[in-house]
């Protein structure tokens, strides 16, 4: 599964790239705006294009997404799935209560998280050695939060709550509680 | 004249309070408001930036979150109303050339919201009351981490405020309405069929046009009125029910918190504090763009028939766009995800691209322009949108929210950079334009501050939302504390960024200062002399 860094890194790149361009443009328009017009008029056909091409890519962005993030088709029907490895966790008192001191999983696993909380809102996120979030969840009270996740990388990972519950849910993090063992290979789902 | 002098009396002491109508008075009063308000917002921000790359020792973690918790709040209904509404209270008179309904309701309105501003915030500074704007269900009524009196006064600040804005809605629709006396019966119902984009859309199917018989910018002002008025009783009935379980444990008594499903509530409260996020704010907005594009060039808007008809849909859209809010709710129903999460949030691209559009092509057709204060300020906030909106559209995505949601992407990028270049820009173009209009032509102290303002402003905001979204995408969350320093580049960054926005206002504010005076301020407050319901005298 192509891992979530690879996605944030081309999100930057196509954000970026976009920021300069419109960064650009409107420099450009504020420049040329106070300049003497030429003969002509700006045709309609550029105004219905525009429509068009926000039309597009407002429903395109969603399709892209879905058919190259590994993640959000499994997400939306990981009920379908079955899991190598399923881990109930509890989430109580701004603490996160695990099933063992350590979470291992091999690689290309799919491991189910399967969070519920017994008072508040929280959040379930794991994070990298270098504090890069790999995936989050919304913990919420009354209902079973869960993902379905598989990870293609060995790895320790700190899991820590991704939503405010409070000032007390500041240190609200297990440290390298889960660990993903094996080797990384190019294996996809 | 010297400095004290112009500090006293105004630049060249043109201004003078004495002879402004108490329309112009009540404006002004609603922009000093809003103005003091975004200094405490700014300042707020500004302690809290610092605290990202090093927690002051003076300020506790408690006292950190209450102030996370007031200053969104402190800024959208402080300042931002105050100046939108102090705005649009003027404009929808002087755009349908009618009297205000009732001015005095027009102070309530302000009177209510600035006291109501100022008890939350005491409330919070004082008790640390820190639900952060009552997300999520059972946090606001989980007295073991918060005080129960604290958080009694900060919701009833907050419904005071909403008062307010009710009033503000029943003076903008009856000033649309009402038939002013001496004055021949309005149609009421064709008035309010324009202002709602009904005749633009019915337009569409009909060979003869019916006329409009209100400009686009009021139709805009009515639009977002529709959703100031939904989110009023949204939050007014969260904050009772909040107010109930606290008034019990006041009483003694533990009403079970878990009785309400926090799924639903979370559903509920989004639905409702959407409609200013996604609603009101767009909708004003494009609505300020096209009447500053139309009094800037003065020539008609392009497609206006379009525009009325893409405020239409922003309207529906609004209501209906809340589940992008819990793409990572797992218990969400997927469907929900994809259809308002994903697919009608999308079509904000489509309705902000469109009004973005229709103003740069009006503003195209009138080259060349001069680059004055309304012009560049406005292009500033054409920009901040265009920044913001795809932003967000991005993070309302089922892959990417999974690796977005609750960082510093989904505040920087995409809340400051919307609110602090798309929506103060807007705003500081209004206030430029309108100000020799309100002060019956004071001149502006100077342009050399207004410059710095523009680029502080403009540097500042995009700086800022720029290095925390780049700590959001490395990992940052928002709503926390990193006290380890893991992410210091970005933050250390981002706090200089953030100076230049306090630098900029205070420059903006001096400026202001020193054109209408030091007593000119305070003649603001005073009762005007002129008994008149009149616009301008």
């Amino acid at each position: 599964m192509v891992d979530s860094t690879v996605v944030l890194w081309g999100q930057t790149l196509a954000y970026t790239f976009y920021c300069l361009a419109i960064l650009a443009l409107m420099g450009w328009f504020g420049y040329k705006i106070t300049r003497r017009r030429r003969q002509g008029v700006i045709k309609n056909t550029l105004f219905y294009s525009f429509v068009t091409f926000l039309i597009v890519l407002g429903v395109s962005l969603h399709i892209i997404t879905y058919h190259t993030i590994p993640w959000a088709p499994i997400d939306l029907n990981r009920s379908e799935i079955k899991a190598d490895k399923v881990f109930d966790i509890v989430a109580e008192k701004h603490q996160f209560i695990l099933p063992a001191e350590k979470l291992v999983i091999k690689c290309h696993e799919k491991a189910l998280f399967k969070v519920i909380s017994n008072d508040l809102t929280y959040g379930f996120g794991l994070f990298r050695q270098d504090n890069s979030m790999v995936f989050q969840m919304q913990v919420v009270p009354g209902h079973m939060n869960d993902i379905l996740w598989q990870f293609d990388k060995p790895g320790i990972y700190t899991i820590r709550s991704t939503e405010y519950s409070g000032p007390a849910g500041v240190d609200m993090l297990v440290k390298d509680a889960v660990i993903v063992t094996g080797e990384e290979t190019s294996q996809n789902n | 004249m010297n400095f004290i002098q112009t500090f006293l009396h105004g630049e060249e002491g043109v201004f003078k309070p004495d002879s402004m109508t108490p329309m112009q008075k009540m404006t002004l009063r609603f922009v000093v408001v809003g103005l003091v308000y975004y200094a405490f917002a700014v300042i707020e921000g500004m302690i809290m930036r610092l605290y990202e790359v090093q927690p002051i020792p003076s300020i506790p973690s408690k006292q950190f979150f209450a102030i996370m918790t007031a200053h969104p709040l402190v800024g959208i209904f402080g300042s931002t109303y105050s100046i939108v509404f102090g705005a649009f209270l003027f404009l929808v008179p002087f755009l349908m050339k009618k009297p205000l309904w009732s001015i005095k309701l027009g102070n309530w309105t302000l009177g209510l919201i600035g006291v109501g501003t100022l008890v939350f915030w005491f409330s919070g500074f004082i008790t640390h009351y820190a639900p952060l704007y009552t997300l999520y269900w059972p946090l606001p009524a989980d007295f073991t981490q918060f005080s129960v009196i604290g958080g009694t006064f900060f919701i009833t600040g907050i419904a005071l405020v909403m008062l307010g804005t009710i009033f503000f809605v029943i003076n903008i629709y009856k000033t649309l309405t009402y038939t002013p006396d001496g004055w021949a019966q309005q149609p009421s119902k064709e008035i309010l069929k324009s202002a709602l984009g009904i005749t633009a859309f019915s337009n569409l199917f009909r060979k003869k046009k019916t006329e409009q018989l209100v400009s686009l910018p009021v139709a805009a002002v009515a639009q977002g009125t529709v959703d100031v008025a939904f989110n009023a009783a949204i939050i007014l009935f969260t904050g009772v029910l909040i107010l109930v379980y606290m008034v019990a444990a006041l009483l003694g008594f533990d009403l079970k918190s878990s009785a309400i499903d926090a799924l639903l509530y979370k559903n509920w409260f989004w639905w409702g504090l959407d409609l200013v996020a996604d609603g009101l704010v767009l909708i004003f907005v494009a609505g300020t763009w096209y009447l500053l594009a139309t009094l800037i060039t003065g020539k008609k808007l392009y497609m206006e028939n379009v525009a009325r008809i893409a405020l239409l849909v922003e309207l529906v859209v609004s209501w209906t766009v809340w589940s992008h809010h819990l793409l990572s709710d797992q218990a969400q129903p997927g469907i929900l995800k994809v259809v308002s999460g994903e697919m009608v949030t999308a079509f904000e691209l489509i309705t902000q691209g469109l009004a973005f559009f229709i103003t740069l092509y009006t503003l195209w057709s009138a080259r060349p322009l001069k680059m004055a204060n309304p012009l560049k300020f406005l292009l500033g906030g054409l920009l901040g949108f265009a920044l913001a909106v795809p932003a967000g559209i991005m993070q309302a995505d089922i892959g990417l929210n999974r690796i977005l949601h609750n960082t510093q992407w989904v505040i920087g990028p995409h809340v400051h950079v919307a609110i602090l270049v798309g929506l103060t820009m807007t705003l500081y173009s209004a206030i430029y334009f309108l100000f020799p209009i309100l002060t019956n032509g004071a001149k502006l102290y100077s342009q050399k501050l207004a410059n710095f303002h523009f680029w502080a402003q403009l540097l500042g905001g995009v700086g800022m939302g720029a290095f925390m979204g780049m700590a959001g995408l490395h990992g940052m969350l928002r709503r926390s504390l990193y006290i380890d320093g893991e992410f210091n580049t970005y933050m250390v960054l981002a706090a200089i960024s953030g100076s230049l926005l306090l630098l900029g206002f205070l420059a903006f504010f001096f400026n202001i200062v020193m054109s209408v005076g030091f007593n000119g301020v305070i003649g603001i407050f005073s009762p005007s002399k002129l008994k008149t319901k009149d616009l301008l005298p």
